[in-house]
């Protein structure tokens, strides 16, 4: 390992590190804009210089010099600062001095490094270069001219997003940035670039001009978006949220979060619910909270246990999960439900609907075989994962299922049960793919699993996983992908049909008939609700959706943003977000509702705050207890679930934009998801040409 | 030089002749698998060859579906080297050379010559269609200041009567004699040799 001296200080690094990585190592900040711990190395910005005894007598860019045994390194000489002095000269030769209408000011790495190493006047009297700002959609506004060209976004969108959309024009003194003849980015996580550029040439569309960082309000929380759990930062002034950022988290969401997730704040302030409503004479009336309470008590009451049934949606906590389930036990029926789209997922094992191998584990993997999803719309910060791996090579992957638009070298095997068949019993060439690699990766999708014959091929992949090695000691490939953020948690609060239950299908089916006279909408939206015959349908949730229209008793309650909830990923990993601001008008933290509910139907829930319902969820399912971190767990055997269909495996996502009522509610969502069915259309008419 | 862009005013399309799709095959082989992209500046070349001197934009389309390149890297590529022309030129494109050793040879009244006679500027097109003309920095052909390249091809020891002498003979479709424009060979001295003048030991 190099031993080296940085500014007097001795320190050992590892073979391969880069002079600047050794000097933070050491203490020693280094101003930077091109290097990025995620990103390649470019060495273009030149403002990581540094001196290195016994070379030649010139400034290093540090980001691209490795480190070597014995070598002395100053990084705050007459020389390192002269020269970083010039860069930032240089740099500034050009860049507008708008910083009061800009956008990035505040938190700005060139106006930051400018206070550092900046000189006061400049030398240059010849007008500043003006550049063409360029379309990038609907998500990124470009003012071009405040470019510095450190390629950042250009690295960002080849590398992890997996799509060459950005480019640099016209490599010289007139580099340009740009998309190619100004198409929008169409990546899931185009939104990074705006994170990642050092300066303001690149910043949010819907954000802009409406507020500065310092008069924000920041509060860590987890997005609900997906079930990837990706740890966000949202940025409220007053009850308004007015941004959403990534939160780094190596484990989960590295420092990237999807557009969806990142846009997503218009939609929390349109069509909310902010008032009890009841339906009266056909149209829902606003009402109080004791007319509200009183009158579901009263259905509550009426109606007999066999014939009430509650469906968890896909966004809600573990908490309001939790006191609906205790809820529901108390009043004895066994008809509750958290798997809205009808997925054939059981608890018996948490291994059984669990990603076990962890998100981070994706690099380990060298064989992946993806059953009916598609993680680029399902997942696409762990998507992000895939093509990185992808990228460094000694990797196949390979999906059944519907073709589909992934950014990574994947075979298409075929699209249905009978190809998964086939990899079972050796037929298919890839099994031995699979079989011949060390660490093999399946990934379940809800595609596979959400449809009448779910139970068999979730029981023929889990037996494909056990034959090709992909559960063993110290390796299990076995993975799930769900789409839901409250799944995972429902599943292990046991939000499933209890003896005699009925699931989602059978709720809906016995309220067209009539076995079924009360149906509880814990924030279900994405159901067909047009069926449910004359059952009293009571919907809870923030937003006036599917479940909102059907619904005969409205209860209003929190976003996401506007609750300390749990919520529980794709890998078991249990994570609680903040609250950001308060609900709108009358709306509820969603726990408190039901608590509410249950006093005036007369079966009281025994907890009164947030900590007593929380210890009540440890003890429910004690890995609630550690918080951020994954209990392993390993599947179950697979058991005998009747045969497999023949219908082809579908991804559950069939708008990436669109997946839940926050979504919809979005006008930016809305935007993009148009703009994204517009580009499909013109590749399936250039397909046809063709 | 100038931003350089792609012409607003593009063609619909652009196919590969049989004949240069062959040798576009060719080219791609001479890399191995996985560096095909190796063949861009090979293939956009003869792109412009094969399209009357100029890059278009379904060429670089065609190009980067023929090479797996996503279209904005072959962009990048086309609008780097100004050796490919991104907008239609004449029939002789004209570059003449600015360079401080052209010019303390008089490129100035050069470049006045070829910018009189043709009555266009910079990197348009005369109307009958055969000149445009650019400024550019050093050819490399410095011994024989002033200098312009016409397509492929230097004319050299240029003033202002043998540039316009030139600027005919093209107008009238003849070929000039290539190379140095005052008849001494190469780059040989311009009042004769003055050193190895004689064979050692005989008659030269």
């Amino acid at each position: 390992m190099p031993k080296l001296t940085i500014d007097g200080i001795e320190i050992e690094v590892e073979p391969g590190t880069s002079l600047l990585q050794a000097c933070e190592a050491a203490g020693k900040e280094i101003p930077r804009f091109c290097y990025h711990e995620r990103l390649s190395i470019a060495g273009n910005c030149r403002m990581c210089l540094i001196e290195v005894e016994g070379g030649p007598p010139k400034p290093v860019a540090s980001c691209a010099m490795p480190a070597a045994d014995k070598m002395v390194v100053h990084t705050d000489t007459p020389m390192v600062r002269k020269a970083r002095e010039g860069v930032m000269e240089f740099l500034l030769a050009n860049h507008p001095l708008d910083c009061p209408i800009c956008d990035q000011g505040g938190e700005c790495d060139l106006q930051d490094q400018a206070m550092g190493y900046g000189v006061s006047g400049s030398r240059y009297f010849e007008n500043k270069r003006a550049v063409e700002d360029k379309n990038m959609g609907p998500l990124i506004k470009t003012v071009m001219t405040r470019c510095i060209h450190c390629t950042r976004c250009v690295r960002f969108t080849t590398e992890i997003a997996g799509v060459s959309e950005l480019g640099a024009t016209g490599r010289g003194e007139d580099m340009e940035i740009t998309t190619y003849l100004e198409q929008a980015v169409l990546s899931e996580l185009s939104g990074n670039v705006i994170d990642l550029c050092p300066v303001g040439a690149l910043t949010s569309k819907p954000y802009a001009f409406s507020a500065r960082p310092w008069e924000l309000t920041k509060t860590e929380s987890i997005d609900v978006m997906d079930a990837v759990g990706s740890n966000i930062r949202v940025d409220a002034r007053g009850a308004e949220v007015m941004r959403i950022l990534p939160v780094t988290n190596d484990d989960v969401n590295e420092e990237w979060i999807s557009d969806k997730t990142r846009f997503i704040w218009d939609g929390l302030k349109r069509q909310r619910l902010d008032t009890p409503y009841i339906r009266e004479g056909g149209k829902l009336r606003p009402a109080s909270w004791a007319q509200a309470l009183s009158l579901a008590a009263q259905k509550i009451k009426a109606a007999p246990p066999a014939a009430m049934a509650a469906i968890a949606g896909d966004l809600a906590c573990a908490e309001s999960m939790m006191a609906l389930k205790d809820l529901w036990d108390r009043l004895g029926s066994p008809h509750l439900d958290c798997r809205q789209d009808g997925a054939k997922l059981g608890a018996a094992s948490r291994g059984d609907y669990l990603f076990n191998s962890t998100f981070a584990g994706i690099e380990q993997a060298d064989a992946l075989l993806l059953i009916g999803c598609n993680p680029r719309r399902e997942a696409a910060v762990l998507n992000a994962r895939i093509v990185q791996r992808a990228r460094a090579g000694h990797f196949s992957a390979a999906s059944i299922g519907a073709p589909m638009d992934v950014n990574f070298p994947c075979q298409n095997l075929g699209a249905g049960p009978r190809t998964l068949q086939d990899l079972l019993d050796g037929r298919h060439p890839f099994a031995a793919t699979l079989q011949a690699a060390k660490r093999p990766m399946l990934i379940v999708g809800m595609g596979a699993l959400a449809r009448a014959d779910g139970a068999a091929i979730l029981a023929a992949a889990k037996k494909l996983a056990r034959n090709v090695g992909a559960i063993s000691t110290e390796w299990n490939g076995f993975n799930m992908l769900h789409n839901a953020a409250a799944r995972v948690a429902g599943l292990d609060l046991g939000l499933l049909p209890g003896a005699g239950g009925l699931d989602v299908a059978g709720m809906l089916e016995g309220a067209k008939s009539g076995a079924i006279s009360l149906v509880y909408l814990l924030g279900a939206d994405e159901l067909d609700l047009s069926q449910t015959g004359k059952a009293f349908v009571i919907y809870q949730g923030h937003h006036g959706d599917a479940g909102a229209h059907r619904a005969d008793l409205v209860l209003p309650g929190a976003a996401y943003t506007e609750k300390s909830g749990t919520y529980v990923n794709s890998e078991g990993r249990v994570q609680i977000g903040a609250r950001a601001g308060f609900p709108p008008g009358e709306a509820r933290e969603d726990w408190t509702i039901l608590r509410a509910l249950s006093e005036s139907a007369g079966h009281k829930l025994p907890y009164d705050s947030l900590a007593a319902l929380r210890a009540r969820m440890i003890e429910a399912a004690p890995h609630f207890r550690h918080v951020g971190a994954v209990q392993a767990a390993t599947p179950g055997a697979p058991a005998a679930a009747g045969s497999m269909g023949d219908a082809a495996f579908v991804s559950a996502i069939r708008d990436f934009y669109l997946t839940n009522p926050i979504a919809r509610a979005s006008s930016i969502m809305a935007e993009c998801s148009a703009l994204a069915a517009r580009h499909s259309l013109s590749l399936n008419q250039k397909d046809q040409a063709q | 030089m100038s931003v350089r862009r792609l012409c607003a005013d593009q063609p619909a399309s652009f196919a590969f002749s049989p004949e240069n799709l062959d040798w576009c095959a060719k080219e791609i082989k001479k890399y191995p698998e996985g560096r095909q992209a190796s063949a861009v500046i090979a293939l956009l070349w003869r792109g412009q060859e094969q399209n009357g001197g100029w890059v278009t934009e379904p060429m670089i389309r065609v190009v980067g579906d023929m090479l797996a390149m996503p279209y904005i890297r072959v962009l990048e590529v086309a609008t780097f080297y100004t050796m490919f022309n991104l907008a239609p030129r004449g029939k002789y494109l004209l570059q003449v050379c600015k360079t401080t050793p052209c010019w303390l040879r008089g490129s100035d009244e050069v470049t006045a010559v070829v910018k009189n006679r043709l009555g266009v500027e910079q990197r348009q097109v005369t109307k009958d269609g055969l000149f445009s003309w650019i400024e550019v920095e050093c050819l490399g052909g410095c011994c024989n200041a002033p200098v312009i390249q016409v397509n492929e091809d230097y004319y050299e020891d240029l003033d202002a009567a043998k540039t316009g002498a030139l600027l005919d003979q093209l107008a009238r479709g003849e070929q000039p004699k290539i190379g140095s424009q005052t008849g001494r060979r190469s780059s040989e001295p311009a009042a004769g040799l003055t050193t190895l003048t004689s064979v050692a030991g005989g008659e030269r």
